[in-house]
């Protein structure tokens, strides 16, 4: 078979009967979903319509402003998304971080994997740079949220541990050494297990859609491996420099847990 | 020389115009939950800096110097003091891992344990441990690093009255003959009079000073 088979706005329209059988079988059993499903399937066609277009331009013209600008928004709104999904609450400075190390940590893997591994040619060729990054800054978005959440709460929970470490004279590197491992092993398990099942579980989606492209299943593994292997980095830089750099955030220029002071301890009787 | 403080406000919950804790004598901290006790000895420490007012140690301002550095000579017990999952020993070495200095060789460990009444193997699963015990390991594993200055807030709390009797004994003993400064809260009058060279009563954020009956 060669070439896509063109689905089709008819055939895509048929495509919604699904919401419509799903959102019947939600409203029968009362579950109180419907709304919502509505909503994230409007959301989802539209964001997807929009950036098909601006994809398309962006593809088209092969602009390196483009294409940083696009990776520019990407990093943006990843971030952007850490800070409304986490729910523990994060200072200022914290915040900081966080952008700190999407950025650095997905330029870092980025770098290597557009440079190295593809070695493109020109580098900012939008047709591999944007799917790529986008792979990786979104993979690297779940990793600094669960290790984020992971963090403020391991740090908040053991705060009356890390005092009682830091009163023996550790450092507050030393003091919060296990909560940032532990915080770190959180946020990569997820891409670890993924890469575990992967081919035998379920076949990744880029390799998927290669595949259906009409790509050879060879290079679409190809491909995928060297996805995988970018995503792997991309999370573990990110999250690395989250835990650690975040970690500092905690204490301040005295080495004391400067976290907001709970009742107890600010009445003295602890 | 130990610790003195001038005019030292934290908050709305301490306001001590002057106060000295003589170097290498015990002092007891006595007063009401809530009063401010565990929050003065925690500005001794720098686990917190006055808002305003200067604590002195030595005669150097605790705000600046490295507190870390500060914390490792003088070094404070929680009044309810963390046990970490492992065996007896491996909590009593965690102590002079984080306090940046060498492991000690089991003869020492031994001795510790006896020195706070905990008549239990180093091998033992230190989680197993009654509330007591666990209160005498975390004393243990803070005599182990042998500090200049000794915080210790409410040691016994967690103790029957005899063992509490023979625990503070012994860590009296102890820092007496080492000429160690030592700082302890203590939830009776009795016990702080029995073993005080200076008492110092905690009422409202204020403080008054007393002899002890050791310091008689």
């Amino acid at each position: 078979m060669n070439g896509v088979i063109d689905i089709g706005f008819i055939n895509l329209a048929a495509g919604y009967l699904l919401v419509l059988v799903v959102a019947g079988m939600i409203k029968k059993r009362r579950i109180g979903k419907e709304t919502e499903l509505v909503i994230a399937v409007f959301r989802m066609t539209v964001q997807l319509v929009l950036v098909g277009y601006v994809l398309d331009l962006i593809l088209g013209s092969e602009r390196m402003w483009m294409t940083l600008a696009a990776v520019s928004v990407m990093e943006i709104f990843a971030v952007l998304n850490v800070y409304q999904r986490v729910q523990v609450e994060m200072s200022r400075s914290f915040r900081r971080v966080v952008a700190f190390s999407m950025a650095s940590g997905t330029l870092l893997a980025m770098g290597f994997f557009f440079f190295v591994i593809l070695s493109l040619e020109p580098w900012y060729s939008p047709r591999y740079v944007i799917p790529m990054a986008g792979m990786l800054i979104g993979n690297s978005m779940t990793g600094i949220t669960l290790g984020a959440e992971r963090l403020l709460k391991g740090v908040q929970d053991r705060r009356d541990l890390i005092e009682g470490v830091l009163m023996l004279g550790a450092t507050p590197e030393r003091a919060v050494r296990e909560t940032v491992n532990e915080a770190f092993t959180a946020a990569i398990v997820p891409t670890i297990n993924s890469m575990v099942g992967m081919g035998i579980i379920f076949l990744p989606g880029m390799m998927s859609g290669q595949i259906l492209s009409g790509v050879s299943p060879v290079t679409a593994i190809e491909y995928q491996i060297a996805v995988m292997l970018g995503i792997l980095a991309s999370v573990a830089f990110t999250v690395f420099i989250m835990v650690t750099q975040g970690s500092r955030t905690f204490f301040n220029s005295r080495s004391q847990l400067a976290l907001p002071v709970p009742e107890k301890i600010a009445k003295g009787t602890l | 020389m130990g610790f003195l403080l001038e005019n030292v406000v934290y908050r709305n919950i301490l306001d001590i115009p002057s106060l000295e804790m003589p170097g290498g004598k015990v002092t007891c901290i006595i007063g009401d939950s809530g009063s401010g006790k565990t929050t003065l000895m925690r500005l001794l420490n720098n686990l917190i800096s006055a808002d305003r007012g200067i604590v002195w140690y030595r005669g150097v301002n605790v705000d600046q110097t490295d507190p870390v550095a500060l914390r490792r000579k003088v070094v404070m017990l929680a009044q309810n003091p963390f046990i970490l999952p492992g065996t007896v020993a491996e909590n009593l070495l965690i102590g002079l891992a984080f306090a940046g200095k060498e492991p000690a060789s089991e003869e020492t460990l031994a001795e510790i344990l006896q020195t706070v009444s905990l008549g239990k193997s180093l091998s033992d699963d230190a989680m197993e441990l009654s509330g007591g015990e666990k209160q005498r390991l975390a004393l243990a594993r803070v005599l182990l690093l042998k500090p200049e200055a000794l915080l210790l807030d409410e040691p016994s709390s967690a103790l029957d009255e005899r063992t509490e009797g023979e625990v503070i004994k012994e860590v009296v003993t102890l820092a007496k003959k080492d000429s160690r400064t030592l700082v302890m809260i203590v939830h009776s009058l009795d016990l702080a009079r029995r073993f005080a060279d200076l008492v110092v009563i905690v009422k409202g954020g204020k403080v008054e000073v007393a002899e002890g009956v050791a310091g008689a």
